[in-house]
């Protein structure tokens, strides 16, 4: 018994004598919360060469979209510290960061080189000169079109399109006998679905969702304009059922020939252009999202990037490996691994002044479009938010959820659009007056 | 006396039943199917039905990218041990509401039922705060707890309604026989209610491994159960449904066989005093 008794001692001693020193030195356990894209999943895979350069360890937790938003958010807030890192967007950082709730990343090490971040990427995920998140890809919005059927119509693209033009070609390249449809574009509801294409569409029309008093601006001829312009287009010349059509529906349709044009987030290039998945990778153009000569254009700018919760204990070991996976090495071990089309992109101003990465065909049209977007400013009038495709204040999501649900209904011949309008402008006003900002 | 059933009739019912059968089957049935194509022909307009390249890299992949055997572990422990520490509890309380009910008995029952109505989002954040507080955020015993007190009331509604249908004398004649009352519910009760015991245990299995709020929302990477594994195969922003299903083929095939070979128990428990 005195033998068993001393025996156990000992193990419980000595586990805690491991424990300690696991805690004070060098090799932790991170646990990561991301999303499940192709970018995030190919991180995964080389997450040994981390492991190999600095003796931590990885546990992921790869959840959807809208589910890790939640999750995340449950836990921040609640300061659970269930994440070392999280993977959150443009719109959380400014938000969170303004909250504490986020570990500041302004003292990255200088190899890292955070000056090298483009800068609309560092300032969207930044709050009053801090950066609280780190890119790992970044993303705007372009037009990818069939070169080939373009062409078939007799129109040739330019370079930066006007929404009359984009028209215009939808109704010339449509071909509902094969199943062609002119232009598919996002219809679905929530916020980050169809919400997120008719706000940047609406600032390219000169609309804004409040004016510097918070008071929403449904009620204008811009936002009338922009919802008549985007369903008289769709019902000429979109695909059956385009009301509930979202990112993967466009590319699926997208992908099987089925669409002239598309005008979604510049990481979908890789996907229309990868043979084997695309039937038309090899018939694929790309231009700027198109304007109305008012001076803004709709495209967006979003960015995936790593962040540290400010529960966590492992502070240290989490910046570690926020550098190994945004900094240039990460991109550089992808593309001697997949080639350069695979890396990462819209992180970084070195990756666009790479020789090789400029082959790349819808490289420069990516970086064009990210860098023609600014989140400070992005509204042809004043307004009081920073954000493109969204407003950077925490009832915004809940808001814009409720909107697009809206329009949505409108889209699919459930309501007019000035029905529509009406009651958006109506439970926006409401819900920012019970938020307090009026 | 009986009516009888003509040929003609047992052929429509027969149809019948493989057609409604067939129905709910088929989104199982296409998921399984879509797990053994590429990506370019899970999105296929028209879609395809069996004439496609069949293959096993989704597996493969999901193999590799996943653990999938911690997934399934957690899973079965989390359903086995939330459903086993329900069952000790269920079936005492439901004896006391069937055989020695109080004035107050049917308002409990009600109460009990009531607490289903209220949407889990609405305790989230409580719940959240005890787990952190307790340390049990991303533990199993955390998430057995909660699932066994979520799925206790209708364990407790079911073996009542089983109970009921036991006459109460012969608990009775046990007791006059000196039958303790631990003695009563273990050695005279439960065997007699096995069918009512069993359907409800696989009922509150197939409920505790299919629950998808609570296992997201308290687990991180510990803990997760399949319901986070399937999870974390859906994607918003890229297509990945074939894979996707491959990761639900193996979460569901589990359940799918355990439900098949207990298909006699589940019927014969759901339906059991529903004709007296």
């Amino acid at each position: 018994m005195k033998y068993l008794t001393r025996t156990l001692l000992g193990a419980a001693v000595a586990s805690l004598m491991a424990s300690t020193a696991n805690a004070d030195g060098h090799a932790k356990t991170l646990t990561i919360a991301t999303v499940n894209n192709g970018d995030m999943i190919r991180m995964q895979k080389y997450t040994d060469d981390f492991t190999k350069k600095t003796g931590h360890k990885v546990e992921w937790v790869t959840l959807e979209e809208n589910v890790l938003r939640q999750r995340v958010t449950t836990d921040i807030t609640t300061k659970g510290g269930a994440f070392d890192i999280m993977t959150i967007g443009m719109y959380e950082t400014p938000i969170w960061g303004k909250n504490g709730w986020l570990v500041s990343l302004n003292d990255l090490s200088a190899e890292y080189n955070a000056d090298d971040i483009l800068p609309a990427m560092r300032g969207g995920l930044s709050y009053e000169g801090t950066m609280y998140a780190a890119p790992f890809y970044g993303e705007s919005s372009m037009i990818m079109y069939r070169s080939d059927l373009m062409e078939k119509a007799g129109m040739e693209m330019p370079e930066a399109p006007t929404w009359d033009f984009i028209a215009k070609a939808a109704a010339a390249m449509t071909d509902r006998g094969n199943e062609i449809n002119g232009i598919c574009l996002r219809g679905k509801a929530g916020w980050g679905e169809g919400g997120a294409f008719i706000t940047a569409m609406s600032n390219s029309f000169g609309a804004r969702w409040f004016d510097e008093n918070w008071n929403a601006q449904f009620d204008t001829k811009e936002w009338a304009d922009t919802l008549n312009f985007y369903k008289s287009m769709m019902d000429a010349s979109g695909p059956p059922g385009y009301a509930t059509n979202g990112f993967n529906e466009n590319l699926s349709l997208f992908q099987q020939g089925k669409c002239g044009m598309w005008i979604d987030a510049t990481v979908a290039a890789s996907f229309v252009t990868n043979p084997n998945d695309s039937t038309v990778a090899d018939k694929v153009g790309f231009a700027l999202a198109p304007d109305t000569g008012l001076g803004k254009r709709s495209n967006w700018l979003w960015a995936w990037a790593l962040a540290i919760p400010a529960g966590t204990q492992k502070a240290d070991a989490a910046k570690e490996f926020i550098e190994w996976a945004t900094g240039t090495g990460y991109i550089e071990l992808v593309a001697a691994k997949e080639g350069w089309a695979n890396v990462p992109p819209g992180a970084r101003t070195s990756l666009y002044e790479n020789p090789e990465y400029k082959k790349v065909p819808f490289a420069k049209m990516t970086l064009d479009s990210i860098l023609s977007a600014d989140p400070t400013n992005s509204t042809v009038k004043p307004s009081p938010y920073v954000g493109i495709q969204f407003a950077a204040i925490p009832e915004f999501a809940g808001i814009a959820t409720d909107v697009s649900q809206e329009f949505s209904a409108a889209y699919a011949g459930q309501q007019t659009v000035e029905e529509a309008l009406a009651k958006a402008q109506a439970l926006t006003n409401d819900a920012m007056e019970a938020a307090g900002y009026k | 006396m009986a009516r009888a059933i003509t040929n003609e009739r047992k052929i429509i019912n027969t149809v019948a039943a493989w057609g409604i059968g067939l129905l709910i089957f088929f989104p199982i049935l296409w998921t399984i199917l879509t797990s053994f194509k590429t990506e370019a022909q899970a999105i296929n307009d028209p879609p395809l039905f069996l004439f496609f390249d069949w293959t096993l890299e989704n597996y493969a992949v999901v193999q590799e990218r996943s653990n999938y055997g911690r997934f399934l572990w957690n899973s079965i422990f989390i359903a086995g041990g939330s459903t086993l520490l329900g069952v000790i509890i269920a079936i005492p309380a439901a004896w006391s509401m069937a055989f020695v009910p109080s004035k107050r008995t049917k308002d409990i029952l009600l109460w009990m039922l009531s607490t289903k109505m209220l949407p889990a989002v609405g305790v989230l954040y409580p719940i959240y705060l005890l787990f952190i507080q307790f340390g049990l955020l991303d533990s199993i015993l955390g998430l057995t707890i909660v699932l066994m007190l979520i799925n206790l009331p209708i364990m407790v509604w079911m073996l009542y309604t089983y109970f009921r249908e036991i006459p109460g004398e012969i608990l009775e004649a046990a007791r006059m026989d000196g039958a303790t009352l631990r003695s009563e519910i273990l050695y005279v009760l439960t065997p007699m209610a096995i069918p009512g015991i069993a359907s409800t245990l696989l009922l509150n299995f197939i409920l505790a491994w299919n629950e998808a709020f609570w296992t997201l929302n308290l687990t991180a990477a510990q803990a997760a159960p399949l319901t986070a594994f399937i999870a974390s195969y859906s994607s918003p922003e890229g297509l990945f449904y074939a894979k996707l299903s491959a990761a639900s083929t193996m979460a569901i095939l589990p359940i799918l066989i355990l439900g098949w070979f207990s298909q006699k128990q589940l019927v014969r428990g759901l339906t059991f005093g529903a004709v007296k």
